[in-house]
Protein backbone atom coordinates (compact mmCIF):
# COMPACT_ATOMS: atom_id res chain seq x y z
CA UNK A 1 0.00 0.00 0.00
CA UNK A 2 1.17 3.53 -0.69
CA UNK A 3 1.63 5.33 2.59
CA UNK A 4 2.40 8.82 1.40
CA UNK A 5 2.34 10.47 -1.96
CA UNK A 6 3.14 14.01 -3.16
CA UNK A 7 1.58 14.81 -6.53
CA UNK A 8 3.06 17.92 -8.17
CA UNK A 9 3.25 19.89 -4.93
CA UNK A 10 4.11 23.59 -4.98
CA UNK A 11 4.60 25.66 -1.84
CA UNK A 12 5.43 29.29 -1.18
CA UNK A 13 6.61 31.38 1.77
CA UNK A 14 5.05 34.67 0.71
CA UNK A 15 6.66 35.39 -2.64
CA UNK A 16 9.37 32.72 -2.24
CA UNK A 17 8.63 29.67 -4.34
CA UNK A 18 10.08 26.69 -2.42
CA UNK A 19 8.71 23.35 -3.62
CA UNK A 20 8.33 23.44 -7.38
CA UNK A 21 6.07 20.57 -8.35
CA UNK A 22 7.60 17.69 -6.39
CA UNK A 23 6.47 14.08 -6.46
CA UNK A 24 7.39 11.64 -3.69
CA UNK A 25 6.04 8.21 -2.95
CA UNK A 26 6.58 6.25 0.28
CA UNK A 27 5.32 2.67 0.46
CA UNK A 28 4.18 1.00 3.65
CA UNK A 29 7.07 -0.47 5.64
CA UNK A 30 9.77 1.46 3.76
CA UNK A 31 12.54 3.73 4.95
CA UNK A 32 12.74 6.50 2.38
CA UNK A 33 15.48 9.07 2.57
CA UNK A 34 15.35 12.67 1.32
CA UNK A 35 18.73 14.20 0.48
CA UNK A 36 19.51 17.74 -0.53
CA UNK A 37 21.69 20.76 0.17
CA UNK A 38 20.73 23.42 2.72
CA UNK A 39 17.78 25.43 1.52
CA UNK A 40 16.65 22.78 -0.99
CA UNK A 41 13.21 22.49 0.64
CA UNK A 42 13.58 19.38 2.79
CA UNK A 43 12.18 20.91 5.98
CA UNK A 44 9.46 22.55 3.90
CA UNK A 45 8.55 19.07 2.67
CA UNK A 46 8.16 17.89 6.27
CA UNK A 47 6.11 20.95 7.21
CA UNK A 48 3.89 20.40 4.20
CA UNK A 49 3.16 16.85 5.32
CA UNK A 50 2.23 18.10 8.78
CA UNK A 51 -0.06 20.82 7.49
CA UNK A 52 2.15 23.64 8.78
CA UNK A 53 2.72 24.78 5.18
CA UNK A 54 -0.09 24.53 2.64
CA UNK A 55 0.49 23.45 -0.94
CA UNK A 56 -0.73 26.08 -3.38
CA UNK A 57 -0.95 23.42 -6.06
CA UNK A 58 -0.84 19.62 -6.06
CA UNK A 59 -1.98 17.08 -3.51
CA UNK A 60 -0.51 15.31 -0.49
CA UNK A 61 -2.11 11.91 -0.01
CA UNK A 62 -1.72 9.77 3.12
CA UNK A 63 -3.20 6.25 2.99
CA UNK A 64 -5.52 7.26 0.19
CA UNK A 65 -6.71 10.39 1.99
CA UNK A 66 -5.88 13.94 0.87
CA UNK A 67 -4.19 15.65 3.84
CA UNK A 68 -2.95 18.82 2.11
CA UNK A 69 -5.77 20.89 3.60
CA UNK A 70 -5.82 19.29 7.04
CA UNK A 71 -4.72 21.01 10.24
CA UNK A 72 -1.59 19.63 11.96
CA UNK A 73 -3.82 18.23 14.67
CA UNK A 74 -5.83 16.22 12.12
CA UNK A 75 -2.63 15.03 10.43
CA UNK A 76 -1.18 13.79 13.72
CA UNK A 77 -4.47 12.07 14.54
CA UNK A 78 -4.38 10.37 11.13
CA UNK A 79 -1.11 8.69 12.17
CA UNK A 80 1.85 10.89 11.22
CA UNK A 81 4.34 12.00 13.86
CA UNK A 82 7.39 14.25 13.42
CA UNK A 83 10.91 14.26 14.78
CA UNK A 84 11.55 17.91 13.94
CA UNK A 85 14.74 19.53 12.73
CA UNK A 86 16.74 20.71 15.73
CA UNK A 87 14.78 18.33 18.01
CA UNK A 88 12.46 21.03 19.38
CA UNK A 89 11.90 19.34 22.73
CA UNK A 90 10.05 21.49 25.26
CA UNK A 91 13.09 22.48 27.24
CA UNK A 92 11.34 23.84 30.35
CA UNK A 93 9.18 20.76 30.71
CA UNK A 94 10.17 17.42 32.17
CA UNK A 95 11.07 14.40 30.10
CA UNK A 96 7.82 12.64 30.94
CA UNK A 97 5.77 15.76 30.18
CA UNK A 98 7.44 15.89 26.78
CA UNK A 99 6.46 12.30 26.18
CA UNK A 100 2.89 13.01 27.31
CA UNK A 101 2.72 15.84 24.80
CA UNK A 102 3.71 13.39 22.08
CA UNK A 103 0.48 11.55 22.89
CA UNK A 104 -1.52 14.80 23.02
CA UNK A 105 -4.08 13.78 20.38
CA UNK A 106 -4.75 10.44 22.01
CA UNK A 107 -7.20 9.73 24.80
CA UNK A 108 -6.60 6.00 25.42
CA UNK A 109 -4.88 6.58 28.78
CA UNK A 110 -4.08 2.95 29.47
CA UNK A 111 -2.36 2.45 26.12
CA UNK A 112 -0.49 5.74 26.53
CA UNK A 113 1.00 4.48 29.81
CA UNK A 114 2.04 1.25 28.07
CA UNK A 115 3.65 3.18 25.24
CA UNK A 116 5.52 5.34 27.73
CA UNK A 117 7.06 2.27 29.36
CA UNK A 118 7.93 0.96 25.89
CA UNK A 119 9.76 4.22 25.13
CA UNK A 120 11.55 3.90 28.49
CA UNK A 121 12.59 0.35 27.52
CA UNK A 122 13.93 1.66 24.24
CA UNK A 123 15.76 4.55 25.93
CA UNK A 124 16.55 3.66 29.57
CA UNK A 125 18.36 6.99 29.88
CA UNK A 126 15.03 8.78 29.52
CA UNK A 127 13.55 6.72 32.33
CA UNK A 128 16.37 7.69 34.68
CA UNK A 129 15.79 11.34 33.81
CA UNK A 130 12.06 11.42 33.46
CA UNK A 131 11.61 14.11 36.13
CA UNK A 132 14.41 16.25 34.76
CA UNK A 133 13.86 19.28 32.50
CA UNK A 134 14.43 18.34 28.88
CA UNK A 135 16.57 21.43 28.28
CA UNK A 136 19.16 20.20 30.78
CA UNK A 137 19.96 17.05 28.81
CA UNK A 138 22.68 16.59 26.20
CA UNK A 139 21.92 16.93 22.51
CA UNK A 140 21.97 13.17 22.02
CA UNK A 141 19.60 12.59 24.90
CA UNK A 142 17.29 15.30 23.57
CA UNK A 143 17.25 13.54 20.21
CA UNK A 144 16.26 10.29 21.95
CA UNK A 145 13.50 12.24 23.66
CA UNK A 146 12.33 13.73 20.36
CA UNK A 147 12.15 10.25 18.85
CA UNK A 148 10.40 8.82 21.92
CA UNK A 149 7.97 11.73 21.90
CA UNK A 150 7.06 11.02 18.28
CA UNK A 151 6.54 7.33 19.07
CA UNK A 152 4.06 8.33 21.78
CA UNK A 153 1.66 9.35 19.01
CA UNK A 154 1.64 5.69 17.82
CA UNK A 155 2.38 6.81 14.26
CA UNK A 156 2.17 4.63 11.18
CA UNK A 157 4.41 7.14 9.41
CA UNK A 158 7.35 8.73 11.19
CA UNK A 159 8.83 11.79 9.51
CA UNK A 160 12.32 12.69 10.67
CA UNK A 161 14.19 15.88 9.81
CA UNK A 162 17.96 15.48 10.12
CA UNK A 163 17.87 13.32 13.25
CA UNK A 164 21.65 12.92 13.35
CA UNK A 165 22.45 16.61 13.01
CA UNK A 166 24.96 17.91 15.56
CA UNK A 167 25.34 14.60 17.38
CA UNK A 168 28.54 12.81 18.40
CA UNK A 169 29.42 9.70 16.34
CA UNK A 170 28.16 7.35 19.06
CA UNK A 171 24.77 9.01 19.12
CA UNK A 172 24.63 9.14 15.32
CA UNK A 173 25.06 5.38 15.32
CA UNK A 174 22.38 4.99 17.97
CA UNK A 175 19.94 7.14 16.04
CA UNK A 176 20.30 5.04 12.91
CA UNK A 177 20.01 1.82 14.93
CA UNK A 178 16.86 3.16 16.54
CA UNK A 179 15.39 4.18 13.19
CA UNK A 180 15.95 0.66 11.93
CA UNK A 181 14.40 -1.01 14.95
CA UNK A 182 11.37 1.31 14.86
CA UNK A 183 10.98 0.44 11.19
CA UNK A 184 11.15 -3.28 12.00
CA UNK A 185 8.18 -2.77 14.35
CA UNK A 186 6.20 -1.81 11.26
CA UNK A 187 6.51 1.98 11.25
CA UNK A 188 7.13 3.54 7.84
CA UNK A 189 9.85 6.18 7.84
CA UNK A 190 10.40 9.24 5.68
CA UNK A 191 13.71 10.78 6.70
CA UNK A 192 15.66 13.90 5.76
CA UNK A 193 19.39 13.41 6.23
CA UNK A 194 22.68 15.14 5.50
CA UNK A 195 24.57 12.02 6.46
CA UNK A 196 23.86 10.43 3.08
CA UNK A 197 26.18 7.49 3.58
CA UNK A 198 24.55 6.23 6.78
CA UNK A 199 21.05 7.13 5.66
CA UNK A 200 21.30 5.31 2.34
CA UNK A 201 22.76 2.28 4.08
CA UNK A 202 19.57 1.76 6.05
CA UNK A 203 17.06 3.17 3.53
CA UNK A 204 15.15 1.32 0.83
CA UNK A 205 14.88 4.25 -1.54
CA UNK A 206 15.82 7.88 -1.73
CA UNK A 207 15.14 11.22 -3.38
CA UNK A 208 17.56 14.05 -4.10
CA UNK A 209 16.06 17.52 -3.88
CA UNK A 210 17.71 20.56 -5.47
CA UNK A 211 16.19 24.03 -5.32
CA UNK A 212 12.75 22.61 -4.68
CA UNK A 213 12.85 20.03 -7.46
CA UNK A 214 13.45 16.29 -7.32
CA UNK A 215 16.50 15.74 -9.53
CA UNK A 216 17.09 12.10 -8.73
CA UNK A 217 15.16 9.20 -7.28
CA UNK A 218 16.20 5.59 -7.02
CA UNK A 219 16.69 2.65 -4.68
CA UNK A 220 19.25 3.35 -1.98
CA UNK A 221 21.99 1.12 -3.33
CA UNK A 222 21.90 2.78 -6.76
CA UNK A 223 21.88 6.24 -5.20
CA UNK A 224 24.99 5.35 -3.21
CA UNK A 225 26.70 4.54 -6.51
CA UNK A 226 25.37 7.52 -8.44
CA UNK A 227 27.73 10.23 -9.61
CA UNK A 228 25.63 13.09 -8.22
CA UNK A 229 25.25 11.67 -4.74
CA UNK A 230 28.87 10.57 -4.48
CA UNK A 231 30.15 13.98 -5.55
CA UNK A 232 27.75 16.24 -3.76
CA UNK A 233 26.82 14.43 -0.57
CA UNK A 234 29.24 11.63 0.11
CA UNK A 235 32.24 13.77 -0.84
CA UNK A 236 31.19 16.24 1.82
CA UNK A 237 30.35 13.61 4.35
CA UNK A 238 33.69 11.85 3.99
CA UNK A 239 35.65 15.08 4.31
CA UNK A 240 33.76 16.03 7.43
CA UNK A 241 34.14 12.73 9.21
CA UNK B 1 6.23 57.62 62.67
CA UNK B 2 5.23 56.01 65.94
CA UNK B 3 1.70 55.70 64.70
CA UNK B 4 3.02 54.03 61.54
CA UNK B 5 5.07 51.49 63.50
CA UNK B 6 2.22 50.66 65.82
CA UNK B 7 -0.08 49.89 62.94
CA UNK B 8 2.57 48.13 60.86
CA UNK B 9 1.23 44.59 61.36
CA UNK B 10 -2.24 45.70 60.29
CA UNK B 11 -0.72 47.60 57.38
CA UNK B 12 0.96 44.41 56.23
CA UNK B 13 -2.31 42.48 56.45
CA UNK B 14 -4.01 45.08 54.29
CA UNK B 15 -1.09 44.99 51.89
CA UNK B 16 -1.53 41.26 51.62
CA UNK B 17 -5.20 41.70 50.73
CA UNK B 18 -4.70 44.25 47.97
CA UNK B 19 -1.54 42.42 46.89
CA UNK B 20 -3.54 39.27 46.27
CA UNK B 21 -5.91 41.33 44.18
CA UNK B 22 -3.04 42.73 42.10
CA UNK B 23 -1.61 39.23 41.80
CA UNK B 24 -4.86 37.96 40.29
CA UNK B 25 -4.75 40.69 37.65
CA UNK B 26 -1.02 40.29 37.06
CA UNK B 27 -1.53 36.60 36.24
CA UNK B 28 -3.57 37.53 33.17
CA UNK B 29 -0.82 39.83 31.84
CA UNK B 30 1.79 37.19 32.43
CA UNK B 31 -0.18 34.27 30.92
CA UNK B 32 -0.91 36.17 27.73
CA UNK B 33 2.61 37.58 27.47
CA UNK B 34 4.07 34.12 28.03
CA UNK B 35 2.26 32.77 25.00
CA UNK B 36 1.96 35.68 22.59
CA UNK B 37 4.58 38.18 23.82
CA UNK B 38 1.70 40.63 23.75
CA UNK B 39 0.98 43.17 26.48
CA UNK B 40 -2.78 43.09 26.66
CA UNK B 41 -3.48 46.70 27.61
CA UNK B 42 -7.20 46.02 27.73
CA UNK B 43 -6.70 43.59 30.62
CA UNK B 44 -7.19 46.24 33.31
CA UNK B 45 -10.51 47.12 31.74
CA UNK B 46 -11.65 43.51 31.84
CA UNK B 47 -10.88 43.71 35.57
CA UNK B 48 -13.09 46.79 35.83
CA UNK B 49 -15.88 45.02 33.92
CA UNK B 50 -15.83 42.23 36.53
CA UNK B 51 -16.78 44.78 39.17
CA UNK B 52 -19.31 46.45 36.91
CA UNK B 53 -21.16 43.35 35.69
CA UNK B 54 -21.35 41.91 39.19
CA UNK B 55 -22.65 45.26 40.44
CA UNK B 56 -25.43 45.09 37.85
CA UNK B 57 -26.26 41.50 38.76
CA UNK B 58 -26.38 42.29 42.47
CA UNK B 59 -28.67 45.26 41.84
CA UNK B 60 -30.90 43.12 39.66
CA UNK B 61 -31.28 40.11 41.93
CA UNK B 62 -30.69 41.53 45.40
CA UNK B 63 -31.53 45.21 44.84
CA UNK B 64 -34.31 45.32 47.41
CA UNK B 65 -32.37 43.67 50.22
CA UNK B 66 -29.24 45.72 49.48
CA UNK B 67 -31.25 48.94 49.52
CA UNK B 68 -32.95 48.00 52.79
CA UNK B 69 -29.77 47.22 54.75
CA UNK B 70 -27.16 49.72 53.52
CA UNK B 71 -25.63 47.05 51.29
CA UNK B 72 -25.27 44.48 54.03
CA UNK B 73 -26.77 41.02 53.62
CA UNK B 74 -26.93 38.16 56.04
CA UNK B 75 -26.96 34.38 56.17
CA UNK B 76 -27.94 32.45 53.06
CA UNK B 77 -28.65 35.61 51.06
CA UNK B 78 -25.10 36.81 51.69
CA UNK B 79 -23.58 33.56 50.48
CA UNK B 80 -25.82 33.52 47.41
CA UNK B 81 -24.98 37.14 46.59
CA UNK B 82 -21.23 36.52 46.85
CA UNK B 83 -21.47 33.43 44.68
CA UNK B 84 -23.58 35.32 42.16
CA UNK B 85 -21.09 38.20 42.01
CA UNK B 86 -18.14 35.91 41.29
CA UNK B 87 -20.15 33.74 38.90
CA UNK B 88 -21.31 36.69 36.81
CA UNK B 89 -17.79 38.14 36.74
CA UNK B 90 -16.40 34.77 35.70
CA UNK B 91 -18.84 34.21 32.86
CA UNK B 92 -18.96 37.75 31.52
CA UNK B 93 -15.24 38.51 31.76
CA UNK B 94 -14.34 35.10 30.37
CA UNK B 95 -16.59 35.91 27.42
CA UNK B 96 -15.15 39.39 26.99
CA UNK B 97 -11.60 38.02 27.05
CA UNK B 98 -12.50 35.43 24.43
CA UNK B 99 -14.09 38.03 22.17
CA UNK B 100 -11.19 40.49 22.50
CA UNK B 101 -8.67 37.87 21.47
CA UNK B 102 -10.80 36.39 18.72
CA UNK B 103 -11.72 39.63 17.00
CA UNK B 104 -9.06 42.18 17.97
CA UNK B 105 -5.81 40.24 18.34
CA UNK B 106 -6.13 37.07 16.28
CA UNK B 107 -6.43 38.85 12.92
CA UNK B 108 -3.12 40.53 13.75
CA UNK B 109 -1.34 37.39 14.94
CA UNK B 110 1.25 37.56 12.16
CA UNK B 111 1.45 41.33 11.93
CA UNK B 112 4.45 43.26 13.34
CA UNK B 113 4.37 43.45 17.16
CA UNK B 114 3.38 47.12 17.19
CA UNK B 115 0.01 46.45 15.52
CA UNK B 116 -1.54 44.29 18.27
CA UNK B 117 -0.04 46.62 20.89
CA UNK B 118 -1.77 49.66 19.42
CA UNK B 119 -4.94 47.59 19.00
CA UNK B 120 -4.77 46.65 22.68
CA UNK B 121 -4.64 50.32 23.64
CA UNK B 122 -7.59 50.91 21.32
CA UNK B 123 -9.62 48.11 22.89
CA UNK B 124 -8.90 49.59 26.30
CA UNK B 125 -10.23 53.00 25.22
CA UNK B 126 -13.31 51.41 23.64
CA UNK B 127 -14.23 49.53 26.82
CA UNK B 128 -13.62 52.51 29.11
CA UNK B 129 -15.59 54.87 26.91
CA UNK B 130 -18.45 52.45 26.39
CA UNK B 131 -18.81 52.15 30.16
CA UNK B 132 -18.45 55.93 30.58
CA UNK B 133 -21.24 56.51 28.04
CA UNK B 134 -23.42 54.02 29.88
CA UNK B 135 -22.63 55.61 33.25
CA UNK B 136 -23.43 59.15 32.08
CA UNK B 137 -26.46 57.99 30.10
CA UNK B 138 -28.02 56.26 33.08
CA UNK B 139 -26.96 58.87 35.63
CA UNK B 140 -24.81 56.34 37.46
CA UNK B 141 -21.64 58.38 37.68
CA UNK B 142 -20.70 57.06 41.06
CA UNK B 143 -21.66 53.45 41.53
CA UNK B 144 -21.73 52.43 45.15
CA UNK B 145 -20.86 48.79 45.40
CA UNK B 146 -22.62 47.03 48.28
CA UNK B 147 -20.21 45.84 50.95
CA UNK B 148 -22.43 42.73 51.45
CA UNK B 149 -20.58 41.76 54.63
CA UNK B 150 -21.17 43.78 57.77
CA UNK B 151 -18.07 45.98 57.98
CA UNK B 152 -16.25 45.36 61.19
CA UNK B 153 -12.78 44.76 62.52
CA UNK B 154 -12.05 41.19 63.50
CA UNK B 155 -9.30 40.76 66.09
CA UNK B 156 -7.04 37.81 65.31
CA UNK B 157 -3.81 37.25 67.30
CA UNK B 158 -3.53 40.95 68.10
CA UNK B 159 -4.13 41.94 64.48
CA UNK B 160 -7.14 43.95 63.37
CA UNK B 161 -8.45 42.35 60.23
CA UNK B 162 -11.19 44.17 58.36
CA UNK B 163 -14.06 41.83 57.54
CA UNK B 164 -13.93 42.84 53.87
CA UNK B 165 -10.41 41.37 53.67
CA UNK B 166 -11.79 37.94 54.57
CA UNK B 167 -13.36 37.56 51.12
CA UNK B 168 -9.94 38.21 49.53
CA UNK B 169 -8.16 35.80 51.84
CA UNK B 170 -10.65 33.07 50.98
CA UNK B 171 -11.14 33.53 47.24
CA UNK B 172 -7.72 34.66 45.97
CA UNK B 173 -5.73 31.68 47.28
CA UNK B 174 -8.32 29.28 45.89
CA UNK B 175 -8.04 30.91 42.46
CA UNK B 176 -4.23 30.96 42.57
CA UNK B 177 -3.86 27.35 43.68
CA UNK B 178 -6.46 26.39 41.07
CA UNK B 179 -4.43 28.13 38.38
CA UNK B 180 -1.18 26.46 39.46
CA UNK B 181 -2.92 23.10 39.31
CA UNK B 182 -4.44 23.86 35.94
CA UNK B 183 -1.15 24.93 34.37
CA UNK B 184 0.97 22.36 36.14
CA UNK B 185 -1.10 19.20 35.94
CA UNK B 186 -3.86 19.24 33.38
CA UNK B 187 -3.68 18.36 29.70
CA UNK B 188 -4.67 21.91 28.76
CA UNK B 189 -2.05 23.31 31.12
CA UNK B 190 0.65 21.26 29.45
CA UNK B 191 -0.58 22.46 26.08
CA UNK B 192 -0.37 26.05 27.36
CA UNK B 193 3.21 25.63 28.51
CA UNK B 194 4.20 23.85 25.32
CA UNK B 195 2.64 26.63 23.25
CA UNK B 196 4.43 29.28 25.32
CA UNK B 197 7.79 27.58 24.81
CA UNK B 198 7.62 26.67 21.13
CA UNK B 199 4.43 27.36 19.27
CA UNK B 200 5.38 25.53 16.09
CA UNK B 201 6.57 22.45 17.96
CA UNK B 202 3.30 22.51 19.91
CA UNK B 203 1.38 22.47 16.64
CA UNK B 204 3.52 19.52 15.52
CA UNK B 205 2.24 17.61 18.55
CA UNK B 206 -1.30 18.18 17.31
CA UNK B 207 -2.05 20.96 19.81
CA UNK B 208 -4.69 23.36 18.49
CA UNK B 209 -2.80 26.55 19.28
CA UNK B 210 -5.77 28.80 18.58
CA UNK B 211 -7.81 26.96 21.18
CA UNK B 212 -4.96 27.21 23.67
CA UNK B 213 -4.68 30.95 23.10
CA UNK B 214 -8.45 31.43 23.46
CA UNK B 215 -8.37 29.39 26.64
CA UNK B 216 -5.47 31.45 28.00
CA UNK B 217 -7.36 34.71 27.42
CA UNK B 218 -10.45 33.26 29.08
CA UNK B 219 -8.50 32.10 32.15
CA UNK B 220 -6.67 35.42 32.50
CA UNK B 221 -9.90 37.36 32.08
CA UNK B 222 -11.76 35.23 34.63
CA UNK B 223 -9.02 35.92 37.18
CA UNK B 224 -9.19 39.64 36.39
CA UNK B 225 -12.98 39.60 36.64
CA UNK B 226 -12.84 37.98 40.07
CA UNK B 227 -10.23 40.56 41.09
CA UNK B 228 -12.73 43.19 39.93
CA UNK B 229 -15.34 41.83 42.33
CA UNK B 230 -12.76 41.79 45.11
CA UNK B 231 -11.75 45.39 44.35
CA UNK B 232 -15.34 46.60 44.27
CA UNK B 233 -16.20 44.86 47.54
CA UNK B 234 -13.03 46.19 49.15
CA UNK B 235 -13.39 49.82 48.11
CA UNK B 236 -17.21 49.85 47.88
CA UNK B 237 -17.14 51.54 44.51
CA UNK B 238 -16.56 50.85 40.86
CA UNK B 239 -16.42 53.04 37.77
CA UNK B 240 -15.13 53.08 34.21
CA UNK B 241 -11.71 54.45 35.16
CA UNK B 242 -10.45 52.07 37.85
CA UNK B 243 -9.04 49.55 35.37
CA UNK B 244 -6.33 51.92 34.20
CA UNK B 245 -4.36 52.41 37.41
CA UNK B 246 -5.04 48.96 38.86
CA UNK B 247 -4.07 47.43 35.52
CA UNK B 248 -0.89 49.46 35.39
CA UNK B 249 0.10 48.41 38.91
CA UNK B 250 -0.69 44.78 38.17
CA UNK B 251 1.36 44.99 34.99
CA UNK B 252 4.18 46.41 37.10
CA UNK B 253 3.73 43.45 39.43
CA UNK B 254 4.01 41.04 36.51
CA UNK B 255 7.23 42.70 35.29
CA UNK B 256 8.56 42.86 38.85
CA UNK B 257 8.18 39.10 39.29
CA UNK B 258 9.38 38.32 35.77
CA UNK B 259 6.87 38.61 32.95
CA UNK B 260 5.67 35.25 31.66
CA UNK B 261 6.40 33.66 35.02
CA UNK B 262 3.28 32.63 36.93
CA UNK B 263 4.83 32.47 40.40
CA UNK B 264 6.59 35.72 39.59
CA UNK B 265 3.25 37.43 38.97
CA UNK B 266 1.97 36.21 42.33
CA UNK B 267 5.08 37.40 44.16
CA UNK B 268 5.11 40.69 42.27
CA UNK B 269 1.45 41.30 43.10
CA UNK B 270 2.04 40.76 46.81
CA UNK B 271 5.06 43.08 46.77
CA UNK B 272 3.18 45.85 45.00
CA UNK B 273 0.32 45.48 47.47
CA UNK B 274 2.68 45.70 50.45
CA UNK B 275 4.59 48.69 49.09
CA UNK B 276 1.35 50.49 48.39
CA UNK B 277 -0.07 49.70 51.80
CA UNK B 278 3.11 50.69 53.67
CA UNK B 279 3.50 53.96 51.80
CA UNK B 280 -0.18 54.76 52.27
CA UNK B 281 0.27 54.17 55.99
CA UNK B 282 3.32 56.45 56.13
CA UNK B 283 1.36 59.09 54.21
CA UNK B 284 -1.46 58.80 56.71
CA UNK B 285 0.89 59.19 59.67
CA UNK B 286 2.46 62.30 58.10
CA UNK B 287 -0.75 64.15 57.55
CA UNK B 288 -3.54 64.49 55.08
CA UNK B 289 -3.50 64.38 51.32
CA UNK B 290 -0.21 62.64 50.63
CA UNK B 291 -0.20 60.18 47.72
CA UNK B 292 3.21 58.59 47.40
CA UNK B 293 2.04 55.01 46.90
CA UNK B 294 2.08 55.01 43.09
CA UNK B 295 5.48 56.63 42.65
CA UNK B 296 6.86 54.24 45.27
CA UNK B 297 5.57 51.19 43.41
CA UNK B 298 7.25 52.30 40.21
CA UNK B 299 10.44 53.25 42.05
CA UNK B 300 10.63 49.72 43.43
CA UNK B 301 10.11 48.36 39.92
CA UNK B 302 12.93 50.50 38.55
CA UNK B 303 15.31 49.48 41.33
CA UNK B 304 14.56 45.79 40.83
CA UNK B 305 14.98 46.03 37.07
CA UNK B 306 18.38 47.71 37.43
CA UNK B 307 19.70 44.73 39.37
CA UNK B 308 17.52 42.00 37.84
CA UNK B 309 16.47 43.07 34.35
CA UNK B 310 14.29 39.99 33.92
CA UNK B 311 12.42 40.48 37.20
CA UNK B 312 12.71 38.71 40.53
CA UNK B 313 11.98 35.16 39.37
CA UNK B 314 13.11 35.63 35.77
CA UNK B 315 11.12 36.34 32.65
CA UNK B 316 9.96 33.35 30.66
CA UNK B 317 9.50 34.19 27.05
CA UNK B 318 9.42 31.79 24.16
CA UNK B 319 12.56 29.68 23.96
CA UNK B 320 14.61 30.65 20.98
CA UNK B 321 16.87 27.60 21.28
N1 LIG C 1 9.45 30.65 7.29
C1 LIG C 1 10.10 30.93 6.14
N2 LIG C 1 9.89 32.12 5.53
C2 LIG C 1 10.52 32.42 4.37
N3 LIG C 1 11.37 31.61 3.74
C3 LIG C 1 11.62 30.41 4.30
C4 LIG C 1 10.99 30.01 5.53
N4 LIG C 1 11.43 28.77 5.85
C5 LIG C 1 12.28 28.41 4.86
N5 LIG C 1 12.39 29.39 3.94
C6 LIG C 1 13.19 29.33 2.71
O1 LIG C 1 12.74 28.23 1.96
C7 LIG C 1 13.83 27.54 1.40
C8 LIG C 1 13.80 26.08 1.81
O2 LIG C 1 13.98 25.99 3.21
P1 LIG C 1 14.00 24.60 3.98
O3 LIG C 1 12.85 23.80 3.53
O4 LIG C 1 14.12 24.91 5.40
O5 LIG C 1 15.35 23.96 3.43
P2 LIG C 1 16.17 22.69 3.94
O6 LIG C 1 15.44 22.06 5.06
O7 LIG C 1 16.26 21.83 2.73
O8 LIG C 1 17.51 23.21 4.34
C9 LIG C 1 15.08 28.26 1.85
O9 LIG C 1 15.50 29.11 0.80
C10 LIG C 1 14.65 29.05 3.03
O10 LIG C 1 15.38 30.24 3.12
MG1 LIG D 1 16.04 21.75 6.98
Amino acid sequence: MTMLQFNGVHTYYGPIHVLKGVNYRVEEGEIVCLLGANGAGKTTTMKTILGLVRPTEGTVVFKGQEIGKMTPSQVVKAGIAPVPEGRRVFSRMSVSENLELGAYVRSDHKAIADDMSRVFDLFPRLKERRKQLAGLMSGGEQQMLAIGRAMMARPTLLIMDEPSMGLSPIFVERVFDTVQSINKQGVTIFMVEQNANMALTIANRGYVLQNGEVVLENDAASLLQSELVRKTYLGEAIEVS
Amino acid sequence: MNQFLQSLPDTLVQGLAIGMMYALIALGYTLVYGILELINFAHGDVFMLGGLFSWAALQHFFGAQIGANYGVLGGGTLVMAIILAFLIATVSCGGVGFVIERFAYRPLRNAPKLAPLVTAIGVSFIIENAVLVWQTGTGNMELTYPSLINQQIIPVLGLHIPSKAIIVFVTAPILMVGLLYLVGNTRMGKAMRATAQDQEAARMMGIDVNRVISFTFIVGSVLAGCAGVIYALYYNSIDYSVGFLAGLKAFTAAVLGGIGNIRGAMLGGLLVGEVESIVDSIDASQGVGLQWAEPAVFLVLMCVLIFRPTGLLGAQVVDKA
